[in-house]
């Protein structure tokens, strides 16, 4: 079996591992259209802070594609797939007959439309080659008054990044909150307060054109959006994203698609929609890779979940926010006002209904997250644990003991203390 | 591969392992140099309710969620063991939010902390195993 | 506060550059000796309540405690001296008896330690275990007074019902109640993988432990706990028990504390209701209603099984023996006055009976003069301490010993002689949950199994140093004995000659 995969990141090496996991022999090429080795996309902007560099932030080892017998085309993009004659057209002209295909295009930035902004050189922040970008761009104007558009992930990751490198950053949002896409009101003033702390300013609720501002350098960081120009005449079923199933297939059955180039049904979450993370992209990747080579994988559906820090303090999330709030932390409503003390507050909150856990918001105070994580994905009966018990001690408490016992025991088969005959 | 189990019907809650994973993992030689008036830095937890008690640690599982969410290519599963490399590690804890058995941490140095069975600290093969006083963490 | 009288006799000790304050100790003492304290921020003891099990000694990681014996003194007085005074003490407040376990600690002559073994030299070579086969293995029970043989030569075995042991030693009774489930365990997994016995003691058998049977001798004493049919048939023998070393002449009185619900179906009592051992059988008032009672016993399993007695050993063992050994028992046990208990009175305890040493003896020598010493076996126990006193046990007489205290250190007790206060540290002598899972039987067991196999390989060198390769031929050669220490009467009552003679 020949296999090619167009993307050249998290779903692209998930779906070589897949592969691999079934198929040791079977010829994969992989067309990236970036320049480079595999790196971990979240990492872009630690490099800019310094506290990774080139050859850390690669995702997977040097020797990753000779060692899994992979042909990686770099820096070449694939234009065009025909599905009846299962070749993908790549921009040099090439033409890749595949055996199996798998669409990791991932995503590119959204740009919405702002008064204005034609006008000026601006920045986007999702590639390393954007990071790069920025980093020189901030190397050559010393003192830069930075003007960010977009308070979500990007856009605040952005503002971190070149935190130190540049004198003043504001960050202007039409909605009216910081990272809207995985905090509620609550848990949003008291990341903002903790930004604000550190001297980055805020312009929310705001309808603004860069005319309005001062600055040097200029970040568009309004999101991300499925990247699906490769797959437009395919025939395959695209909405938001690339629509797949729970083993990653589109309607073709040769052509599979994963991470963030895709939209899904989430059995979790009982809706559909794209899942821009990472943990998912790998997955959906393995497992496309694994059906793709003959063998069998499910995903039982993407989960909105985002481990992520801002200058120390860390947020983890997961699931949605609907239903019963059970809270606990130093954070109140009013301390988003107290800038010196907000860097200090911790928050905890869980959301529950239909005695299951539909999602939890975690700042600075996240010990065994997962298990939450768990709770939510594994969408468990909950309605036995008192509202101190789940939210305080978290543990393998909160599962059924025959769960427990799987997970723990050793095999019954090995117990017993002596077999019965004589030692001596 | 050989992997920890603990069997709760033996568990003493006496934390042993939980200071004597601490231990091993701090690069002291002297237990007291290592942990007194210090943060237990521990990578397996005793939990009790009740009557019952039992430690867990990293299940090394067969499709680590932790290693599929590694957002830097710092966790990887090395001839059975997971293990962390924490010059890659960002400390973004997408991990700790992933692991199902809420067996990472957060580590003092920044970077997420987990059993690695002790193949590389000063213990050799898991310490918990071989301090529990009653066997009620085994390797096998 | 009234007036403490009775000072700690031990003093926990905690080194301040060590302790870690992990509170191992604290979760570890059912006496509730350590705490936190958070107004102090570190960990405190209270001694008064310790009673020196060393269980947070041993799980100490950064051995940061030690138990030392109280250093505030009273007087020094040779008559009155501290033990003496804290007992008037103990009972002007209480009016009770005094209550001990373990075997006594007071410092009686150990006759062991005042006999030493031979060796081959040059005449009769010595024999090397790990080059030539020796053997270990036992048979108890009746044995035959002449050797039979059939047409090729070949021995006949007239054996009736022995109980073969691979090594002559065997754990000794101690009932479920007075020690724990998990204890139980231990031995009877260890004395099946390790091919010898282990005893009920006077409690019953779980019905877990039904499958250890053919490794189970069942006991039958003066309260009948738990004794039906089903119990004899569990056992491979079945012993009488007429006395205990360590309180001869008196019952015993498991406090219905420890009547838990497993063990007061075991006993088939009440739970909560105090399980009360008359001093005597009361159906047995001499030698003739023993042997109804050994033929009784043999009638139920279909004089399938062996009878073992019990006694105590007490002044006039050796006639006491000799009636037993006419009542129709296969084997006699005798238990000396320095073994173990889980509860007795001090006085009888400090008090009461003989060395073991001389009762095996006096036995030994009485039974081979009435030309009966073939009628049955001798098992002796008592303080059998380690394999040097097994060789000597078996030369002075024995056929096999018994070890109960022995095989309880091995699971981790440290002899605080608490047992009686019910709240063992080691899992031991409890019937706390909390406690007795402290014992994990696999743990426990293997313990055992190792404490056994190490004495056989002793056993086997020690015999082979005198040129002897089997259990058998070491038997009663008290030839292989000198006495050390010892006065001309000591010499007369345990049959060997002086050092040097």
């Amino acid at each position: 079996m020949n296999y090619v995969i167009i993307g050249n990141s998290a779903a692209a090496v998930g779906g070589i591992e897949g592969i691999r996991r079934v198929d040791r022999e079977g010829l994969i090429t992989i067309v990236g259209e970036e320049p480079y080795h595999v790196y971990g996309r979240p990492l872009i902007s630690y490099l800019l802070e310094g506290k990774t560099d080139a050859e850390r932030m690669k995702y997977r080892p040097g020797d990753f594609y000779e060692k899994n017998g992979c042909e990686l085309k770099k820096g070449v993009a694939a234009v065009k797939i025909d599905a009846k004659k299962k070749t993908v057209a790549l921009e040099n002209g090439e033409v890749m007959p595949y055996g199996r295909l798998l669409i990791a295009t991932g995503a590119r930035p959204f740009v919405p439309r702002i008064r204005g902004l034609e006008k000026y050189e601006y920045h986007t922040f999702m590639t390393l080659g954007d990071a790069l970008k920025l980093k020189a761009k901030t190397d050559a104007v010393k003192n830069a008054k930075v003007l960010i558009f977009g308070a979500g992930l990007i856009g605040l990751k952005c503002a971190e990044a070149i935190y130190k490198r540049v004198s003043e950053i504001t960050v202007v949002d039409m909605a009216d909150r910081v990272l809207p896409s995985i905090l509620d009101a609550e848990s949003s003033a008291l990341i903002k307060a903790h930004l604000e702390s550190r001297g980055i300013k805020f312009l929310l609720s705001a309808d603004v054109s860069p005319d309005d501002f001062q600055f040097d350098i200029l970040c568009v960081c309004t999101g991300v959006t499925p990247e699906t120009a490769v797959a437009k005449d395919a025939g395959l079923e695209i909405g938001r994203g690339i629509f797949i199933d729970k083993n990653s297939r589109t309607g073709d059955p040769y052509i599979y698609a994963a991470g963030d180039c895709t939209e899904s049904f989430s059995a979790v979450t009982g809706r559909r929609g794209v899942t821009p993370i990472l943990p998912n992209a790998y997955i959906q990747g393995e497992t496309a890779g694994i059906n793709m080579a003959g063998g069998s994988a499910e995903y039982d559906g993407a989960m909105p979940m985002n481990a992520i820090g801002f200058f120390g303090k860390h947020i983890l999330t997961a699931g949605i926010y609907e239903g019963e709030e059970i809270k606990r932390g130093s954070f109140a409503a009013a301390s988003a006002s107290d800038l010196s003390s907000v860097s200090a507050c911790t928050l905890k909150k869980l959301f529950v209904k239909d005695g299951g856990l539909k999602g939890f918001i975690f700042i600075d105070d996240f010990k065994r997250a997962g298990i939450y994580t768990a709770l939510v994905r594994e969408r468990r009966d909950i309605s036995g644990l008192d509202a101190d018990a789940l939210i305080e001690n978290a543990g393998l408490n909160f599962y059924p003991k025959e769960f427990r016992d799987e997970v723990l025991k050793r095999r019954e088969s090995r117990q017993g203390i002596y077999a019965g005959e004589n030692l001596l | 591969m050989k992997k920890i189990y603990v069997q709760e019907e033996w568990c003493l809650k006496c934390r042993l392992c939980e200071y004597i994973c601490a231990y091993a993992n701090s690069g002291f030689k002297d237990i007291a140099a290592a942990l007194k008036d210090k943060p237990i830095n521990t990578r397996i937890t005793v939990e009790e309710s009740g009557r019952i008690s039992y430690a867990v640690s990293c299940r090394h599982c067969d499709e680590p969620s932790c290693v599929k969410s590694c957002i830097s290519g710092a966790l990887e599963k090395v001839d059975g063991v997971v293990k962390i490399d924490k010059d890659k590690c960002v400390g973004c804890f997408t991990c700790v939010l992933a692991c199902p058995y809420g067996a990472i941490a957060a580590g003092e140095d920044g970077a997420a902390m987990k059993c690695e069975l002790c193949v590389e600290n000063s213990g050799g093969s898991p310490m918990c195993v071989k301090y529990c006083p009653n066997r009620a963490i085994i390797l096998e | 506060m009234p007036i403490n009288y009775d000072d700690n006799i031990y003093e926990v000790t905690r080194d301040r550059e060590r302790c870690i304050d992990c509170r191992v100790c604290e979760r570890q003492c059912a006496n509730l000796v350590h705490a936190y304290s958070s107004e102090l921020g570190r960990m405190t003891s209270d001694s008064m309540s310790c009673v020196d099990c060393q269980r947070c000694v041993s799980l100490c990681p950064a051995r940061a405690l030690k138990i030392i014996k109280n250093p505030n003194v009273y007087r020094d007085n040779a008559n009155w001296n501290d033990a003496a005074i804290k007992s008037v003490y103990k009972q002007a407040g209480s009016g009770g008896v005094l209550l001990s376990s373990m075997g006594t600690p007071e410092p009686y002559p150990v006759y062991w330690d005042r006999i030493l073994v031979n060796a081959s030299q040059v005449t009769n070579p010595s024999i090397d275990p790990l080059r030539e086969p020796m053997e270990t293995r036992v048979a108890l029970g009746v044995k035959p007074q002449n050797a039979e043989r059939n047409g090729r030569g070949e021995l006949i075995n007239t054996l009736r019902n022995p109980m073969v042991l691979s090594v002559p030693i065997m754990f000794s009774a101690m009932s479920y109640g007075s020690i724990s489930y998990n204890a139980h365990k231990s031995l009877a997994a260890a004395a099946e993988k390790l091919g010898i016995f282990y005893n009920t003691g006077e409690g019953g058998l779980h019905k877990d432990f039904y499958r250890y049977g053919k490794n189970t001798i069942v006991q039958v004493a003066s309260g009948r706990f738990g004794v039906f049919k089903e119990y004899l048939d569990a056992g491979a023998a079945i012993e009488i028990k007429m006395g205990q070393g360590a309180k001869p002449g008196i019952g015993g009185h498991l406090p219905g504390e420890k009547i838990v619900e497993d063990v007061s179906r075991t006993r088939m009592i009440p739970m909560g209701t105090d399980a009360i051992s008359p001093a005597p059988h009361h159906d047995i008032y001499s030698i003739e209603d023993l042997r109804q009672l050994v033929f009784s016993l043999k009638e139920a399993v279909n004089y399938s099984k062996p009878v073992i007695v019990k006694i105590a050993a007490v002044h006039n063992v050796a006639a006491i023996a000799s009636g037993i050994a006419r009542s129709g028992a296969d084997v006699i046990a005798i238990d000396g006055f320095r073994g173990g208990t889980g509860a007795a009175p001090t006085r009888i305890r400090d008090n009461v009976g003989i060395p073991i040493e001389l009762a095996l003896a006096c036995v030994d020598e009485r039974l081979r003069g009435e030309g009966i010493r073939n009628e049955v076996s001798l098992v002796v126990g008592g303080s059998i301490r380690n394999s040097a006193d097994v060789v000597k046990a078996i030369a002075l007489g024995a056929d096999a010993v018994y070890v109960a205290t022995g095989a309880l250190l091995a699971l981790g007790c440290h002899l605080c002689r608490s047992c009686h206060l019910g709240k063992c540290n080691w899992g031991i002598a409890t019937q706390n949950p909390e406690l007795v899972k402290r014992l994990n039987p696999e743990v426990g067991s293997e313990r055992l199994v190792n404490l056994v196999t190490a004495w056989k390989h002793e056993i086997e060198e020690m015999m082979g140093g005198m040129g002897i390769n089997s259990i058998e031929a070491l038997k009663g050669n008290r030839l292989m004995l000198r006495g050390i220490g010892l006065n001309r009467k000591e010499l007369d009552i345990l049959g060997v000659k002086h050092a040097g003679e």
